[in-house]
């Protein structure tokens, strides 16, 4: 923790004197980008990690149970490698299934929780990061160094597949947006901050090994599900709900054509 | 075994054959799901009702063709688009530049956490360069910067960027620009100060 405040410090002083306020857009952005890549030294989804680490050992619900048990696709207890290979169809439920929404499935089955009770606070604010975002956290973590690996081989994830890919382009609501109206032209903005471009592998791969992510700008450690959730808010659409099958099939493509990348996540954004 | 076999080819030829024959069915079929998906995949949130997932001309064509439609329907998009712009009943076009600025700064309005009533920004710097002294603007629109100057302070062109603001499809059928006239996010008042911000010699979009 020290360690983070200290990096904190150190990275402060440095975007100010790298004069963020003063000539060109070009020396706000570098001072952005050292500031971001002097944070990576302390990324405090660290922390998040760890709290998520006793939560999923810690025996909880009316089975009085902990996660331990779980099976995230590689067999019950396994976690290495696993968020690298999500979304990914489960035998068992007969779905695709992103991180958030097996772990609804293991709270359930595992735990006693009801399904409403394992939905009811998906997403935290910086006084209190949700339960989904320490569980999130923590098992991410334990796929860094892995390469992402999503297989069409089911007629369901490939349905998944071509489904999110016309999410991707489909324009609607009262600002006429896509997700490719903002991520699909290279060298982009949206202010100061940059668009990966999602329909492209290069684009893909970055933003795919990266979440979830701790979020400087407000202090709050961000999952995946809450990053397509927010986009949609920002796209002016009504809202998807949390772990629908259309937010899994977006994932999905967009994790798809993230094959091959090496996760490096969790990660630290703005 | 020889029976064996032949049933093997014969469910192999009619696996190959589906894919291969399909591929269009498949398309229609997965085209389908995705609209069916969405109407029970999200709900309604505040002032963002479900009726915002269903496409008009305009956006059901350039979904279908990703942007990039044929001649003959995006003409035809653009023309039904020019025809509903309402221009100011006063013929005026300019309003106040200082009020256009801030409309142009603010990115509030029209989603669900927005409340009804409050009024709606304009969002431009997301995406456009305007002013030289605004360090934070976005490059997914063309730069604005000396707009005015560049192109002249003539009432035809204060005219089109009135109709521009009100309905960027009237002039480029897929255009990624909102229409911020036709969606209501912004009044014809607000679309006089944003046009003014763009082409009032005193503005700083023109310094």
């Amino acid at each position: 923790m020290q360690k983070t405040i200290a990096t904190l410090a150190v990275a402060c002083t440095a975007l100010f004197a790298s004069g963020a306020f003063g000539q060109s857009a070009d020396e706000v952005k570098k001072g952005i980008e050292q500031y971001r890549e002097m944070l990576e030294l302390g990324n405090p989804a660290e922390l998040y990690a760890l709290k998520g680490e006793e939560l999923f050992k810690k025996k909880r619900g009316p089975k009085n149970a902990s996660l331990q048990q779980c099976d995230f696709g590689k067999g019950p207890g396994v976690l290495k490698g696993v968020y690298a290979e999500m979304p990914r169809y489960f035998a068992d439920t007969g779905k695709v299934q992103d991180l958030e929404s097996r772990l609804v499935t293991c709270m359930v089955q595992l735990q006693g929780f009801t399904e409403k009770e394992a939905t009811r606070r998906p997403f935290g604010n910086a006084d209190k990061p949700s339960d989904n975002e320490l569980l999130v956290a923590y098992i991410a973590s334990q796929s860094y160094g892995d390469p992402i690996d999503i297989k069409l081989d089911n007629p369901k994830m490939e349905e998944a597949y071509e489904i999110g890919k016309r999410l991707f382009h489909y324009r609607a609501g009262p600002w006429d947006f896509s997700c490719a109206t903002c991520h699909a032209e290279p060298n982009t903005r949206i202010r100061l901050q940059d668009l990966p471009v999602l329909s492209s592998t290069e684009g893909a791969k970055a933003t795919m090994t990266t979440w979830p992510a701790y979020r400087v700008s407000n202090s709050q450690f961000k999952t995946f599900e809450w990053r397509i959730n927010d986009c949609y808010r920002q796209m002016r659409f009504p809202e998807p709900k949390f772990i629908s099958d259309s937010v899994i099939a977006l994932t999905t493509y967009l994790a798809y054509t993230a094959n091959g990348a090496i996760y490096k996540g969790p990660g630290i954004k703005r | 075994m020889k029976k064996a076999l032949i049933a093997g080819a014969a469910a192999a030829a009619v696996v190959a054959g589906c894919t291969g024959m399909q591929s269009k069915e498949m398309d229609a079929k997965y085209d389908a799901e995705t609209i069916q998906w969405m109407k029970r995949d999200f709900h309604a949130r505040g002032i963002a009702k479900m009726d915002r997932l269903d496409q008009d001309e305009a956006q059901r064509v350039c979904t279908q063709y990703d942007n990039k439609p044929p001649e003959a329907e995006a003409k035809q998009i653009e023309a039904a688009e020019l025809k509903q712009i309402k221009l100011p009943a006063d013929g005026n076009y300019m309003g106040d530049w200082k009020a256009g600025q801030k409309i142009a700064q603010s990115g509030h309005g029209m989603t669900w956490r927005d409340k009804p009533g409050t009024p709606n920004g304009g969002s431009c710097y997301n995406c456009h360069q305007l002013s030289s002294a605004e360090l934070s603007y976005g490059t997914i629109g063309p730069s604005l910067n000396q707009f005015g100057k560049k192109r002249g302070y003539t009432v035809e062109n204060q005219k089109y960027v009135y109709e521009k603001i009100y309905d960027s499809k009237a002039f480029v059928a897929c255009s990624n620009m909102p229409r911020m006239g036709h969606s209501g996010t912004l009044t014809e008042k607000q679309i006089k100060d944003v046009t003014a911000y763009l082409m009032d010699p005193n503005s700083p979009v023109n310094k």
